[in-house]
């Protein structure tokens, strides 16, 4: 078969037009999802049945159903319920991005909880007693040793799953979202070359991963500054 | 020595870990500037005593005094009373994320509420006391054990406790450090501090304590001055496990 050099360098700065869209998935859901995570890690170690029971099922749930899915069912099941419909989260869930951007958060949020979690349970219970000891409060000693500690512990899993969440955001092309992958399918449906748009379409996502993996190393050696004996 | 009000007082203190009764109806009083030396076999009861001071574990049965509070579930009561009880661990427990000086600003800042610049004159005060001003601005891994546990001391001694409790400070220590550690120890005892330590460390024992005390299955067994403890002990499960650890 022959491989159409042309058609790549004509179609590449197509769908590099749609690197905006998938990094604004991408950020957007990364930092809700970390905000929803940390929520609901804390009501998973809260000690209150009801608040760690409320995070399980959550979890469950989302860590139990495949992403895609979760998009379908928010971007074409929610606006069949009235209440949605009528809501004041309308905007969002009337929009395809909106759409978009709440599964994969609510995706995202399950699994980094977890992660977090992780992180906080590997923090030394005898650094804890020390600063109980000096008379920090619960809230002080989760603020100025759980924290830091944790964020360190968790980052590994976490970058793992910022990557993971990049290649998420290509699904958001099934429901009309024209990221990079959408703007892919769209060529390939003109010219008939998925061999060479999907293949170079795979180069892209490797070329941002190599970034994002560059970035993600640098904050770990900044939290991991701690743990190298010269210095 | 003995003040009208003892500093530390327990009386008939239990403490169960599930069935398991860890402390039996201890009764302890310790006045100000004493020197208490703990030991025993280990699994006696020696750590969940001190523990209980400051309520890392909390006791279930008899009543614990200290400087006139008594050990409730009232946090108020049980704040003022960790900002008087200093303590170092075993494994230093220092914050690894933070620096030596910021291991000793932390808890001066937040539960003092020192301002920063004192704080840090604090800190450099008790670091020259333990001899390690230089390494202030290292990370506590990149000191050796026994400068982590000079810098734990110090770090409680940032607070002005009225009485440190020290939990086996010198057992995670490699040989040739475990002195650099007692040094300290005897200084501070020198100074009039009030000090309650578990250790087997019996040459500290010997010079610097006021009274030893021997514990077993979670009660205390005797309980004497250096002299009488160490050539006269009464009990013989003291006898036992002072041959154990003094024949060789």
């Amino acid at each position: 078969m022959s491989f159409d050099l042309p058609l790549i360098a004509e179609a590449l700065p197509k769908m590099l037009m749609g690197i905006g869209l998938t990094f604004q998935l991408l950020v957007l859901s990364a930092i809700l999802g970390l905000a929803l995570a940390i929520g609901v890690m804390l009501m998973r170690i809260s000690g209150k049945w009801y608040l760690s029971w409320l995070a399980q099922v959550y979890i469950y749930v989302f860590r139990g159903t495949p992403i895609l899915v979760q998009i379908f069912i928010v971007y074409y099941g929610f606006p069949q319920l009235d209440f949605i419909r009528e809501g004041f989260l309308w905007p969002i869930f009337r929009d395809p991005f909106g759409c978009a951007i709440v599964a994969l958060t609510l995706n995202t949020g399950a699994y980094v909880s977890e992660i977090l979690r992780g992180g906080v349970l590997g923090v030394d219970r005898g650094v804890l007693e020390a600063g109980e000891a000096l008379g920090l409060s619960k809230s002080q000693r989760f603020i100025y040793l759980t924290t830091p500690i944790a964020s360190r512990l968790a980052l590994p899993a976490y970058g793992n799953d910022i990557i993971s969440l990049l290649k998420s955001t290509a699904l958001a092309s099934t429901i009309t979202l024209a990221d990079m992958t959408g703007i892919a399918r769209t060529i390939v449906a003109q010219t008939y070359a998925p061999y060479e748009i999907f293949i170079s379409l795979a180069i892209v996502y490797m070329i941002v991963t190599f970034f994002l993996q560059k970035l993600l190393g640098r904050v770990e050696r900044y939290l991991g500054r701690y743990t190298i004996r010269e210095g | 020595m003995t003040s009208p009000q003892p500093l530390i007082q327990m009386q008939n203190v239990d403490k169960y870990f599930g069935n398991f009764q860890a402390l039996k109806k201890i009764n302890l009083s310790v006045s100000k500037g004493e020197r208490i030396v703990v030991c025993g076999p280990s699994g006696s009861g020696k750590s969940t005593m001190i523990r209980c001071i400051n309520r890392l574990e909390k006791h279930n049965g008899g009543t614990i005094i200290i400087d006139g509070i008594e050990l409730t579930d009232d946090l108020k009561d049980l704040n003022a009373v960790r900002r008087e009880v200093g303590m170092v661990f075993q494994s230093f427990n220092l914050f690894p994320h933070m620096t030596i000086m910021n291991n000793l600003m932390l808890a001066q800042k937040l539960v003092r509420k020192t301002p920063k610049a004192e704080a840090r004159e604090v800190a450099m005060h008790y670091l020259e006391r333990v001899k390690i001003p230089e390494q202030a601005e290292k990370y506590p891994i990149q000191l050796s054990g026994g400068q982590q546990q000079r810098v734990a001391i110090a770090r409680a001694l940032c607070m002005k406790p009225e009485v440190i409790l020290f939990d086996e400070p010198t057992s995670a220590l490699d040989p040739e450090m475990i002195n650099e550690v007692l040094e300290v120890m005897v200084d501070l005892a020198r100074d009039g501090m009030t000090m309650i330590c578990v250790t087997h460390e019996m040459g500290f024992a010997r010079s610097v304590a006021d009274r030893v005390i021997f514990m077993d299955a979670g009660e205390i067994v005797e309980e004497a001055e250096p002299e009488t403890f160490f050539n006269a002990p009464k009990n013989d499960r003291t006898k036992l496990f002072l041959s154990q650890i003094l024949s060789h």
